[in-house]
């Protein structure tokens, strides 16, 4: 068996950017709390677990208003992580952080994410196409599963583990939602860059015995480790 | 039916504009209607590498903006009768081209041609997708290194995603057509194999076009390779793929030109 081991440093701050979903409440507020709670409800699965950012450029609250509308946002079910264009005298020590330089995910050159099996259990998105250059899938829902391959320069991001059945050329990004146990299968490596939970390792780190060969990734602790699948 | 053909590749430099132009004259020559525009506004090519430099009167922008009718704007080929150009504007950019005007121009040229293939520019940006916008299938140029594979590759995930049929659910038909293909040195390792480049790109082979100095000769006496010297290796492998694309089964070969003994003696001429 050939591992590549990648010790972790002690002691280090790292910075991370997340998806967040982002409501914009619009007057009349207490109207717009109602139909927000009512489209949550149709879809249960949706925001759940997900972290929300108040974006409040289209209206003027007080710092007490603000703190109403968190409470009752609270109340159904939706917890606030953070404010978005907001004065920054309405806001303090008692109300979530306020937010600045945003980017607006860019729209993806791929097909959409599918919407989730009704049925419970682990979602998966099955992709039939080769992922071209250039395409980011990003599926923090779940697996990822690819039957063609994934080309230089192509980036597929998943919640879960990634099972790619052509060759991987591009980056895998596994278990992005802070899943250490999510891995990452290919039936050939070529790979730019490979992670697991934030650890990754470039090509140049990954041992050159396994290159075109079929592989496996996984997290021993705080070591990303390839071998090879036979 | 006519088809909307755009010729692509991402990568500059690796023979759209002489694709083009070949692919289309191949066509004519075999009877086919065909009318080749040129979309790279601000950097047109296609008219020299036609022979039609002198007799641009009007262009594709000025029929966008409704200066000129389009019937004024196409120059018949003096050669081939069936063939015709819709040249580039050299004076504007690409901004100039608007997506609707790009429709109606399509839409016109449907009626009055077999086929209609645009020449892309290299690049994403607007005047690259809204060459390809309208189209039924695709031409994918590259040549065998990594760079313009990877650009390919680039350029075919757009095609899936960008084009009208691609945004209807349909598929857009993809051909690769491999060019300035050296034999010798793929075999040195010194390039990707063909093997390699359609492992990666796995897109169906249009045909592999030879790299051949008719290919220079012929463009710089504005007259495209099928025409200027149709026995040639390029030739025959522009012919080739231009009965493949009109649906016919040939066997997949890459020709070679015949070095004859002072060939061998006395090494190729210059171009």
């Amino acid at each position: 068996m050939t591992t590549v081991v990648q010790p972790r440093q002690a002691a280090r701050f790292v910075c991370r950017s997340y998806m967040a979903v982002v409501l914009v409440p619009e007057p009349p507020i207490m109207e717009w709390v109602a139909e927000t709670a009512q489209r949550i409800k149709e879809a249960e699965s949706f925001l759940a677990g997900t972290p929300v950012v108040l974006d409040l450029s289209a209206v003027t609250l007080s710092k007490l208003a603000i703190a109403q509308l968190i409470f009752e946002l609270e109340q159904r079910g939706v917890r606030v992580l953070g404010l978005e264009n907001v004065d920054p005298v309405s806001t303090g020590a008692s109300l979530p952080p306020l937010l600045r330089s945003s980017r607006t995910a860019s729209a993806i050159e791929a097909p959409a994410p599918r919407v989730p099996d009704e049925r419970q259990g682990p979602a998966t998105l099955l992709l039939d196409k080769p992922i071209r250059s250039g395409q980011s899938i990003c599926f923090p829902d779940g697996d990822v599963t690819v039957l063609g391959s994934v080309g230089s320069g192509a980036e597929l991001i998943a919640g879960g583990s990634i099972h790619i059945y052509g060759t991987l050329r591009g980056r895998a990004l596994a278990g992005s939602n802070g899943n250490p146990h999510a891995r990452i299968f290919c039936s050939k490596i070529e790979a730019e860059l490979l992670a697991i939970d934030g650890y990754y390792l470039t090509a140049d780190l990954m041992d050159k015995g396994l290159h075109k060969g079929p592989v496996q990734a996984w997290l021993d602790g705080n070591a990303l480790k390839i071998t090879a699948l036979d | 039916m006519t088809k909307v053909v755009v010729v692509t590749s991402g990568k500059g430099g690796v023979g759209k504009t002489t694709t083009t132009a070949s692919v289309g004259a191949a066509l004519a020559q075999i009877g086919q209607k065909v009318v080749i525009v040129d979309f790279d506004v601000g950097l047109r090519n296609l008219d020299l590498m036609m022979g039609a430099e002198r007799r641009v009167v009007y262009d594709l922008i000025n029929v966008i903006q409704g200066v000129a009718k389009l019937p004024q704007a196409l120059i018949r080929d003096k050669r081939i009768e069936t063939l015709a150009l819709l040249p580039a504007s050299q004076t504007r950019d690409k901004d100039a081209l608007t997506e609707d005007g790009v429709r109606r121009v399509i839409a016109t040229l449907r009626q009055m041609f077999d086929w209609v293939i645009c020449d892309s520019p290299a690049g994403i940006e607007r005047g690259a997708t809204l060459a390809m916008r309208f189209a039924d299938a695709a031409i994918i140029v590259t040549n065998p290194e990594v760079s313009s594979v990877r650009d390919s590759d680039r350029i075919i995930g757009i095609l899936d995603a960008k084009t009208v049929k691609a945004e209807r659910g349909e598929r857009v038909d993809k051909h690769l057509l491999i060019t300035r293909y050296d034999q010798g040195r793929a075999a040195r390792g010194e390039m990707l194999t063909i093997d390699d480049v359609l492992e990666i790109l796995s897109t169906p082979l249009l045909g592999i076009v030879p790299e051949s100095e008719e290919i220079l000769r012929a463009s710089n006496l504005g007259s495209p390779v099928t025409l200027n010297n149709p026995g040639s290796s390029a030739a025959r492998a522009y012919f080739d793929a231009a009965r493949r694309l009109m649906g016919e089964d040939i066997d997949m070969t890459i020709p070679t030109d015949k070095v004859g003994l002072f060939g061998k003696l006395f090494g190729r001429r210059a171009a």
